[in-house]
């Protein structure tokens, strides 16, 4: 690990402040993954602002019906609460069956989403990766493709967004809030936070330098049955092939959002209106343009046989 | 507080202390080294070692360290606990695992000086040789083990595991949501995942842990 300042913020305006100033500098909060990039040195911040004491921690509704999320909300503590799991279920699902026990305990909520790949050429710090260093081009292309993106993907990188949460926040409509060293807070739809990686996927969010998300809010409930369904290699504690988060209503309408399959948690809202017909055709819309590698074209008929088995599911 | 014993002293480390003393006389509190430094004056040797007090095992420690150290490396390196083992040093196999604050976590991912004023229990301070704890006893009774190396993360991770079910909170295999999960023998096999026994003990650690679940009941 290389060699860095520490510091403890004490308030959200004070660390993005530090942030913006101290250039190398990094927000710690959870750290389950930016020290496990750190160790491999594939992240080197020469100054770290421990977060963990900046009160962000409590989840409370607001007054127009909402609730919303401190960004500093440990996995463990946002699947167990009480509102979340009646009236959010497909987010307490989607968090547990990410992770560890004790990875859970430790992640934060803005930590999750913030998270980076787990391409295995983004971890070779052998092999060229355009996130790692870009303009060094993409080993993933042509390599062990296995997990790789079919959707969304570019020259530059097939690499996915590795977050379970995400992917439930993206079909709940989430908003995420910030606050700017140099500008007032502002609120960014989840689905404008993550990037696509077209020509520069080293930038993975909207997010400018030295912006803290500060908390989550979750729109008003919308009622309907909510299931999050997860494909991975072993039955636990493993990255997903290919999840799918969806809220389906009595009627059959929905929403309905991927993980696994791109650079961001996917969800098309036109694909949404196929739902009354079938798995076959919201996959078809979601699917639309896929250009998969021959190693993981199997997520294809993946992800309809699984979101088959989820409006299955929510039939009763 | 005690240092890495002699022998351990690596070249680099020695360096990286030289430099720390050196700091020290410029900066003689962490405090000053928290005071976010003007623009151009960012000075790395102010914080290239922080000190640290919290609570292991009922008993306050402090700890002089480079803020590098992990949580892991300072209950081995520097308290000389070293119950707690180093399998994977990434988050992927449980072996580190120690409560804070009576939750279970990797301590291999997070820092020493992240945990100012926490209280920290390892499996040294579950039970003694002579006093073992119900789990520990659990695991001698019934083999959970055969190389030993998982076993005191394995252990931390069940004790805190149980009471995470009687805290209510769900897993992966919970039928429902919104009712209290009980001990089945699926809950117990999710919510231990993050413990990897490379023996392959596992059969034996479940019937340890429902052991001491259905004495707890």
């Amino acid at each position: 690990m290389r060699s860095f300042t520490y510091e403890r913020a004490r308030t959200p305006a004070e660390a993005a402040a530090t942030a913006t100033r101290r250039p190398g500098a990094r927000f710690i909060a959870g750290g389950t993954n930016l020290l496990d990039l750190m160790k491999l040195e594939i992240e080197a911040p020469t100054h770290l602002i421990d977060v963990n004491g900046l009160a962000l921690d409590r989840i409370e509704p607001t007054p127009d019906g909402c609730l919303r999320i401190g960004a500093l909300v440990r996995n463990t503590d946002l699947a167990a609460d009480a509102r979340v799991r009646r009236d959010y279920g497909v987010l307490s699902r989607a968090l547990l069956a990410g992770a560890s026990g004790q990875l859970r305990n430790k992640a934060t909520t803005a930590g999750n989403l913030l998270q980076r790949t787990r391409c295995p050429y983004f971890y070779d710090t052998n092999q060229p990766c355009n996130k790692r260093r870009p303009g060094s081009g993409c080993a993933a292309i042509g390599g062990f493709g296995r997990q790789h993106a079919v959707v969304g993907a570019s020259e530059a990188c097939i690499a996915t967004h590795p977050s379970d949460m995400a992917v439930a926040m993206r079909v709940l409509d989430a908003r995420v809030e910030t606050v700017r060293p140099d500008g007032p807070a502002r609120t960014i739809p989840i689905a404008d936070l993550h990037r696509l990686p077209g020509d520069t996927p080293h930038v993975e969010t909207s997010l400018s330098p030295g912006e803290l998300i500060t908390a989550v809010t979750l729109p008003r409930p919308v009622g309907g049955t909510h299931i999050y369904r997860k494909v991975r290699d072993r039955a636990s504690y493993a990255f997903a092939l290919v999840s799918v988060a969806a809220i389906v209503q009595r009627d059959g309408s929905g929403r309905v959002a991927l993980g696994g399959v791109a650079h961001k948690p996917w969800r098309i809202e036109a694909a949404e209106a196929a739902m009354p017909r079938g798995a076959r055709a919201v996959t078809a819309e979601l699917l639309s343009g896929a250009r998969p590698t021959q190693e993981n074209a199997f997520k294809l008929p993946l992800v309809e046989r699984t979101l088959g088995a989820v409006l299955t599911e929510a039939k009763g | 507080m005690q240092g890495p014993s002699d022998f351990e002293l690596s070249r680099r480390k020695l360096l990286l202390g030289t430099a720390a003393s050196v700091a020290l006389t410029a900066a003689p509190s962490i405090v000053k080294a928290q005071t976010p430094a003007a623009p151009g004056h960012a000075t790395v040797a102010a914080s290239a070692i922080s000190n640290v007090s919290f609570n292991v095992n009922g008993r306050m420690r402090e700890a002089t360290l480079d803020p590098r150290t992990t949580l892991l490396d300072a209950l081995r390196e520097h308290l000389h606990l070293t119950g707690t083992k180093k399998g994977c040093d990434h988050g992927q196999c449980g072996a580190c695992t120690v409560m804070v604050g009576g939750r279970r976590i990797n301590s291999c991912l997070t820092l020493a000086v992240m945990h100012e004023g926490d209280s920290i229990t390892t499996i040294e301070g579950l039970g003694t040789p002579e006093n073992l704890h119900p789990m520990q006893a659990a695991f001698v009774e019934h083999d959970g083990y055969q190389c030993g190396y998982c076993t005191p993360g394995q252990i931390c991770s069940a004790v805190a595991m149980l009471d995470e079910i009687k805290a209510g909170i769900p897993s992966h295999v919970s039928d429902d949501l919104n009712t209290p999960p009980q001990l089945t023998n699926a809950e117990l096999r999710e919510r231990m995942s993050g413990n990897i026994c490379r023996c392959g003990a596992y059969s034996n650690i479940a019937e340890a842990i429902s052991e001491v679940a259905g004495r707890q009941a």
